[in-house]
């Protein structure tokens, strides 16, 4: 499985992990390219149907990311991310989906090491996972 | 037919030494939808601006992506360049391709390969951008101003001199706050009421100053430059346009056992009372907890003697109603009290005060006129223990932090001390001094040469009663930690600064943030310390943290400024990118049900509900209705609809999931 190179999509907040991102960067420290990151305004929009549409469209693992609690622009959103994640965390073992495919954490503005960290350690895992099959499945089946 | 522009910055180097950007820009040439792509080496350089402006006029472009640097970086310059070419600015967007690409990746085919995905994800999303206008939003130019301590006064005044309207709210019958029980002030010694006194006066007679002594606020809603707030005036059981202040009923009051405030439990009070000679307004108040009338029905002295009939014993709480626009919060901070100390004996020894009863005994006004006479014989006390430290830095009682003024004000007290006691000795136990400041270093040196005040480096682990004698016990870790006692005739413990008691309910009225010492949260720790993150509200002073009169004064000075550049205009332009509920043509009218599962989950309240009736009044469906005013753009009640009738503009449903789909590279925008 050497050569698989995991395509992961990191969900992240525009105030905390986005900016912790920008420091990551800002500092040159180095992390795995596979992960891509899309930028909402808080963990709170991120509706966790896009998750499942990202894993249905070829992703092979996710990052969830935001303001750590009570560090929430906009006081709460994280909360609510939080409780969907939890929801969220048996709707995938129901599915059947290794939740170990989904990473959920907090990275502040301050923590652009903790960003290379946390995309390197997961990009590590999924490597350890391997593809998410059933979505080669089902493309090979010819249904999307 | 969208027609996308991509422009592919080279950052000098700093992007195109790890990625190729020739290869990215011609790669984005293929997505479907991009009419023109470039790279150039500084995009945001003038020329490359130009580039921009004059591509969207040749090619007639409905989009644009930058693939550049970080959108929290150069947003503001590209999306103005595109709006000076006469496109709409929320039609261009960032791809961020150095921050979270070519300065986190090694040059390789993998790290222009994301650099591509991350141009063709944007695309996708700028393909359904809209056009959106700023939104305007009317400022009433009134402030309120919660507190009127030095920090409420100052940020008062400097609001009312620059030409606005202010309402001032104190909870107590006057202001003053804590500068008020202050004798003298460091580092200059000049008496507190002197410099104080004259400030309240200014406060009372300012034309563009409404005062509400005796007052707290109730309840606020709305947003910046639209508050809408509710003030219970407290009963003072009196007609405040009829009494002169002429202080007959204060010294005819049978009741004269109350323990003073003001004092802070040293002196007696009556029960009607004005708590210090200067204060303002200089009105007395009934306590009706202590009035002898209220407890037994009977007495009204005080009703009797009035020579202008003021005494209104039925009065009732009133409340005001105001339109304010903006707000600042400036209600201080208490110091800890009472049983926090057992080891200290303080509560139990009357000899061992805090830092604020000190000041009492100091001041020429005080209980003692001055004297420094201990509380519990009135003795002159010949050897005093200063306790720098009681409580604060101290992670086993739950305040890690430096309380800042204290190291300070012992430094005062224990000059003060032998000022009026020259023969007196004073002792100082400390944990390290803390003297940052214009003149402060200065100040504890002449404590420590001049006025021969004892530093000893030791915490103090108990003070207990011997012979007539608190003993001090400590341990002096400038001499190898070698045990120490001091038999000493008062105590003075400088205890731990802390938030008012009432903070945490006045943020919740106000939606801000405070920390975990309830202290009020700045938006910035640095960049941003007289905002909250509400917008239209502001800090000034100890209510934010222990701090001194300076930094209160200047924070204050800030805050006021602060209300005065959101004065300066008339409309507040706001961006755009906040939730609507979908609206549609009959007989739907809205795909919203009216759950209003979304109303508890915002954060700023600011979903409110729509009646659509028809022609003749009747109700068709009841919506909800997203306040543009409120709304901040968190997007929680996006994710949250269960019908997806709420949408935020700027990161619609069909923006984000368009742009999962082209990071993958699937759906319509795949190359
Ligand atoms: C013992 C001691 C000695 C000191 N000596 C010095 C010194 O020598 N020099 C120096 O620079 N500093 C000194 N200080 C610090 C100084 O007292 C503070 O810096 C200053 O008082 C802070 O002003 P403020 O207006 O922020 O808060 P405060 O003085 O606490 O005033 C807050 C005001 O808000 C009111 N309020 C509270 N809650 C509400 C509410 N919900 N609604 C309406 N009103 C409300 C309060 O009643 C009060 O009037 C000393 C402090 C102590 C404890
Ligand atoms: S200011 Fe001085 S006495 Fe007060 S907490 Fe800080 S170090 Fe201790």
């Amino acid at each position: 499985m050497s050569d698989f190179n995991p395509k992961i999509v990191a969900f992240v907040c525009n105030w905390c992990t986005y900016a912790g991102a920008d420091l990551t960067g800002t500092s040159r420290m180095k992390y795995s390219p596979q992960v891509s990151i899309i930028r909402f305004p808080c963990t709170g929009r991120i509706d966790f149907m896009l998750l499942l549409k990202a894993f249905a469209s070829g992703a092979d693992g996710i990052i969830v990311s935001g303001c750590h609690p009570n560090d929430c622009h906009y006081s709460s959103g994280n909360f609510h991310a939080r409780r969907r994640w939890i929801v969220f965390r048996s709707l995938l073992d129901f599915l059947g989906i290794d939740v170990r495919r989904v990473r959920f954490s907090w990275v502040s503005a301050a923590e652009g090491a903790k960003w290379a960290q946390l995309v390197n350690e997961t990009a590590e895992q999924i490597r350890l996972l391997g593809p998410f099959k059933r979505y080669h499945q089902l493309r090979g089946l010819g249904v999307e | 037919m969208a027609r996308i522009g991509v422009f592919v910055c080279h950052c000098g180097e700093n992007i195109s030494a790890t990625v190729d950007v020739k290869k990215v820009a011609e790669a984005a040439s293929r997505i479907p939808g991009v009419a023109h792509s470039v790279e150039y080496k500084y995009m945001c350089s003038d020329p490359g601006q130009q580039m921009i402006r004059n591509a969207i006029r040749e090619k007639n472009l409905t989009g644009v992506v930058v693939a550049a640097c970080s959108p929290r970086m150069h947003e503001p310059t590209f999306r103005r360049a595109c709006a000076e070419a006469g496109l709409n600015p929320f039609l261009c967007e960032m791809a961020n391709i150095r921050e979270h690409c070519s300065w986190v990746h090694e040059k390789s085919e993998a790290t222009t390969h994301k650099a591509f995905d991350i141009v063709r994800t944007l695309v996708a999303k700028v393909k359904r951008n809209k056009a959106l206008l700023p939104i305007k939003v009317p400022v009433t130019k009134t402030a309120l101003v919660l507190g009127g301590g030095i920090a409420g006064i100052q940020a008062s005044l400097d609001i009312a001199n620059s030409g606005h309207k202010v309402i001032l709210v104190e909870k107590e019958p006057s202001i003053g706050g804590h500068m008020s029980q202050l004798s003298e002030t460091f580092p200059t010694l000049d008496c507190s009421q002197c410099i104080l006194t004259p400030r309240m006066v200014e406060v009372a007679q300012h034309p563009n100053i409404t005062l509400h002594s005796y007052s707290e606020l109730e309840s606020m809603d709305g947003f910046i430059g639209n508050f809408k707030v509710r003030i219970r005036k407290k009963a003072r059981s009196l007609d405040e346009k009829l009494c002169t202040g002429c202080g007959l009923c204060v010294q005819k009051c049978p009741s004269k056992k109350i323990s003073s405030e003001f004092d802070a439990g040293l002196g007696l009070r009556p029960a009607i009372y004005v708590p210090f000679p200067q204060a303002v307004p200089n009105k007395p108040v009934i306590d009706r907890e202590h009035c002898t009338y209220y407890r037994t029905g009977k007495c009204r002295l005080c009703e009797k003697i009035c020579p202008t009939q003021a005494i209104r014993f039925d009065q009732e709480d009133e409340i005001i109603e105001a339109d304010i626009g903006a707000v600042v919060v400036a209600t201080g901070f208490d110091i800890k009290h009472g049983d926090f100390f057992p080891e200290y004996g303080y509560g139990k020894y009357k000899d061992v005060i805090d830092g604020l009863q000190f000041e009492r005994l100091a001041s020429a006004s005080g209980p003692t006129l001055g004297e420094i006479r201990r509380p519990s014989d009135g003795q002159v006390p010949q050897t005093v223990v200063f306790v720098a430290c009681a409580g604060s830095r101290d992670p086993a009682k739950g305040i890690e932090y430096c309380s800042k003024i204290c190291c300070m004000y012992t430094a005062k007290h224990a000059m003060l001390y032998k000022h009026k006691v020259h023969h007196g000795k004073p002792f100082v136990f400390y944990m390290d001094i803390r003297a940052g400041g214009k003149m402060y270093e200065e100040f504890v040196r002449r404590a420590m040469e001049e006025d021969g005040v004892q530093y000893i480096r030791s915490r103090v682990s108990r003070i207990y009663e011997r012979g007539g004698k608190l003993v001090v016990k400590g341990a002096d870790t400038l001499l190898g930690s070698r045990p120490l006692e001091i038999e000493a005739d008062l105590v003075v413990l400088a205890t731990a600064g802390v938030a008012q008691a009432g903070a945490e309910q006045l943020a919740q009225r106000l939606h801000v943030s405070f920390d975990a010492h309830k202290f009020y949260a700045e938006a910035h720790p640095k960049l941003r310390p007289v905002e909250t993150n509400t917008a239209g509200i502001f800090l000034a002073g100890a209510c934010q943290a222990p701090k001194d009169i300076p930094e209160s004064v200047a924070q204050a000075s800030g805050a006021a400024a602060k209300v005065a550049i959101l004065f300066s205009q008339s409309e507040l332009v706001r961006e755009p990118l906040i939730a609507v509920v979908d609206r549609q043509a009959p007989p739907l009218y809205s795909s919203c049900v009216g759950c209003f599962l979304c109303q508890p989950s915002c954060p700023y309240q600011a979903i409110e509900k729509e009646e659509i009736r028809d022609r003749d009044g009747q109700l068709i469906k009841t919506i909800a209705k997203v306040n543009p005013g409120l709304c901040q753009g968190c997007g929680t009640c996006v994710a949250l609809c269960r019908t997806k009738s709420i949408d935020i503009q700027g990161f619609s449903h069909e923006q984000v999931y368009a742009e999962v789909l082209a990071l993958l590279n699937r759906g319509e925008d795949n190359v």
